[in-house]
């Protein structure tokens, strides 16, 4: 029904699709599956009209389409439903189905009975127990999801792209949502599951694609394939590109230890143990919680449950300046937002943090400030032209090293990084790895989160690895292998 | 959301009750038809241009241009009346809701053509508009024996009376304005998208609505009811002096709908609850002018009350989600 041939796809001159053809037959669902970054959800964005393709052909029944806008995708009967519905919180169950669309008569202008009656309908097909006139804003996850199925059958789609569509979801809410799946694809609509999460890729697809890092690696049928190989084939690769010699760590005193931390549903029951001068390596899917755990521990958001110990004392950190007093850091995994003031000065980004240690009764001194902006610049190799650029202008990993500056000003004992090489060209990437090496060295201890196995697998001393926001499994660094790490984190036994 | 909006609604109509009790204990002159129908004089210009403004803060956005458009079109009906004296009083309403509705597109064009932000354009459109109007009438006013009696006749009489209480004309045309609101909004799919936008850009956007066609055209209704607005401004005062003229009334405006229920961050409000916010609006000021209580109480009085009810929103809302978070 669907046949998109050598989809090519880059953001900003970075290739994050370089041609992947991928068939979606009615009544058929066609898993696409892939790590973190590998152009799973690209692919979806590019059939449903987000995203215009850089090269390649898309056609529908047969014809060559240009698919230019969301809209348009409505019009030819695609929908896209997104890990994150798309509602209309303030307003009525009935309304977000027809939103848009609503049906109207004449001077008697939009016919709210007849877009209820046909709303509940509609939902009354897909088995869904919500009500036409409930206020979206009330309903759960799962529900407003229905509630776009819903909107996507009141316009006769015939393709559905559920993209990560289980990702926010409950083990039995992913069940009824299959229910669903199941009943479109015998209707004879054609579905594309784009997922991370084998065994639901195995008890729903009819066909698996194998993406990695942009390219198609294998579309094959479930029977004649198995966990163990998708796993095989996602990852694919060596990590020995890291370039780094193994370190043996020779286990020395915890710093910070966490026990039995939750979070609402976000994650349950998380507990470790950092020692000192040590990597911990923390991996696992997109929306495992890995982020979640980081925030909470620096007080960003306050666990509902568990206790962090600091040097062997429990400790309650409340905000992140709490942190801070402690000697811990966090390197945010949105930089641009979250880890630096853009438009302000190397120097300022540089002392923001530490601002306390440039004042003199409230005055900041701002020759120090420049003078020790450009020591930390030099020790880290950040190619600027001067402290006083505005960090904005710098490349991200020249950026992300002002981040890196911003922390190690403050001597942290435990330096968290989030997603610490992300967007960062390989030579900064590189020195990152060593600048991560030298600083355990010293004796700082490093809670590192990465979606990059050959990272992970090659810096952690301990690798931890989360799935559904709990702790899945424990590796030892040099015991560690992408696949058993892969597996871990995509619910396959080992 | 619909049981808060209706509690939102009542909680409005109780504090409108109250401060009448209140006035009256203190004052019992506030009773008398003469003193009940200075409310009515009062609310009907802020519910006319009050309409737009929620429309405008539903999707997001915020027009403080409106006083200054008010002023404008006054200004153009007066002296179209000053030169035509025999002029059809509709058309001369007419003229001056059409001066209205070009200023309002003008803001319309920039914020949804030029993508300015509304808070920048309507500031500029404040003084801009201000400046234009003395240009227009080189700084004269329009006295009180140029405006047709006609048009003086729709504040002075009207279709009803009860117990000496005479709901006039103006009032009349506001509740007639807002009735067909209302009904725009509920039931034509143009009223629909404001909601559908101001609920979510994002989703709206991809969903096909037609988002910059929907911004601009809840700023143009704004400019067409500011000249509606203007030629009852002329019917109710007489006179129009080009410094005074609608001078202030944005803070006025955007109080009432907010009082009224609307969402500042966008996505709900009703036309009941901004008319609601007016007459609440229209029984304080009366209340402390019956009391001979000072005029600048009055504008101190309005910013406590805004930060009440924007208090009373926020904590309201936070608890109905905890509830439903629990739930």
């Amino acid at each position: 029904m669907v046949s998109a041939k050598g989809l090519r796809m880059s953001f900003a001159g970075v290739e994050v699709l370089k041609g992947v053809d991928v068939d979606l037959f009615p009544g058929e669902v066609h898993a696409i599956v892939g790590e973190n970054g590998a152009g799973k959800s690209t692919v979806a964005k590019l059939i449903g009209g987000v995203y215009q393709p850089v090269a390649g052909q898309i056609s529908i029944s047969g014809a060559p389409t240009q698919i230019g806008s969301p809209r348009q995708a409505i019009q030819l009967g695609v929908a896209l439903i997104h890990q994150e519905p798309l509602t209309f919180p303030d307003l009525e169950v009935s309304e977000n189905v027809f939103a848009g669309y609503q049906p109207s008569r004449g001077v008697r202008g939009v016919d709210w009975k007849a877009m209820r009656q046909e709303a509940g309908q509609i939902l009354g097909r897909l088995g869904s127990r919500v009500k036409p006139t409930d206020r979206v804003a009330n309903l759960s996850i799962a529900d407003q999801q229905m509630v776009e199925l819903a909107a996507a059958l009141s316009h006769n789609a015939k393709v559905f792209l559920l993209d990560e569509t289980t990702a926010s979801l409950t083990p039995k809410e992913v069940e009824e949502l299959f229910v669903i799946v199941r009943k479109l694809r015998e209707d004879g609509c054609a579905l594309a599951f784009v997922s991370h999460r084998l065994e639901e890729v195995f008890s729903i697809a009819d066909r698996i694609t194998v993406l990695r890092d942009g390219e198609q690696v294998a579309t094959l049928i479930p029977n004649e394939t198995s966990p163990e190989e998708i796993v095989r084939l996602m990852v694919g690769r060596d990590h020995s590109d890291l370039g780094l010699a193994p370190r043996s760590y020779q286990a020395q005193e915890p710093v910070l230890e966490v026990k039995g931390l939750s979070r609402g549903s976000k994650f349950h029951d998380v507990s470790f143990q950092l020692r000192r001068g040590e990597i911990l390596g923390l991996g696992g899917m997109v929306g495992a919680g890995r982020t979640e755990v980081c925030e909470a521990i620096f007080g960003i958001a306050r666990p509902t449950g568990g206790q962090v110990l600091f040097d062997a004392k429990p400790v309650t950190i409340r905000k992140p300046a709490d942190a801070i007093r402690l000697g811990i850091g966090l390197v945010p995994e949105d930089r641009q937002h979250n880890g630096l003031f853009m438009p302000m000065q190397i120097k300022e980004n540089t002392s923001s943090v530490g601002l306390a240690g440039f004042a003199r009764a409230s005055w900041v001194d701002r020759g120090r400030e420049g003078k020790t902006a450009t020591e930390y610049a030099t020790r880290l190799r950040t190619k600027l032209r001067s402290v006083l650029q505005p960090v904005k202008e710098l490349s991200g990993g020249n950026q992300q090293k002002v981040v890196l500056s911003k922390w190690l000003l403050t001597k942290p004992k435990v330096l968290i990084l989030d997603e610490p090489t992300r967007g960062v060209d390989i030579g900064a990437k590189a020195e990152i790895h060593m600048l991560i090496r030298e600083l355990v060295e010293q004796g700082m201890s490093i809670l590192i989160v990465s979606s990059d196995l050959p990272e992970l697998l090659g810096l952690s001393d301990r690798i931890l690895v989360m799935r559904q926001g709990r702790i899945a499994a424990e590796f030892k660094g040099v015991e560690a292998d992408a696949e058993s790490v892969m597996r871990a984190a995509t619910g396959q036994a080992a | 959301m619909k049981r808060f909006a209706a509690f939102r609604e009542l909680g409005t109509v109780v504090l409108i009750v109250l401060a009448m009790v209140v006035a009256g204990i203190r004052e019992p002159r506030f009773f008398k038809p003469e003193s009940l129908s200075n409310i009515l004089l009062y609310a009907p210009l802020l519910i006319v241009v009050g309409i737009g403004q929620m429309m405008v803060i539903v999707t997001r956005g915020i027009d403080v241009s409106v006083g200054s458009m008010v002023g404008i079109s006054a200004m153009t009906v007066g002296m179209l009346f000053k030169a035509q004296p025999h002029m059809p009083l509709p058309l001369g309403v007419g003229v001056g809701i059409l001066a209205g509705l070009l200023l309002g597109s003008l803001n319309g064009v920039l914020i949804a053509g030029v993508r300015i932000p509304p808070i920048i354009v309507t500031l500029g459109g404040l003084s801009a508009y201000r400046g234009l109007l003395f240009f227009i009438c080189q700084g004269h006013q329009i006295d009180a024996n140029f405006v047709p009696d006609g048009l003086t006749y729709w504040s002075q009489a009207g279709p009803i009376t009860i117990a000496g209480l005479t709901i006039s004309w103006v009032f009349c045309i506001a509740i007639a304005g807002a009735l067909a609101a209302a009904w725009f909004l509920q039931r034509t799919r143009a009223g629909r998208d404001i909601y559908v936008l101001g609920s979510n850009p994002e989703a709206a956007r991809l969903r096909g609505v037609p988002v910059r066609r929907t911004t601009f055209s809840v700023y143009a209704i704004t400019g067409a009811l500011c000249g509606l607005a203007g030629a009852l401004y002329l019917s109710r005062y007489g006179v129009v002096n080009p410094g005074s003229a609608g001078k202030g009334m944005e803070l006025v405006v955007i109080a009432a709908v907010v009082i009224g229920g609307t969402n500042v961050a966008g996505g709900s409000g009703s036309v009941l609850g901004v008319v609601l916010g007016c007459l609440l609006l229209g029984t304080i000021s009366n209340a402390l002018a019956v009391a001979g209580i000072d005029e600048n109480w009055q504008q101190l009085t309005y910013g406590i009350i805004i930060l009440v009810a924007v208090v009373v929103d926020t904590a309201t809302k936070r608890a109905l989600a905890k509830r439903l978070e629990a739930a």
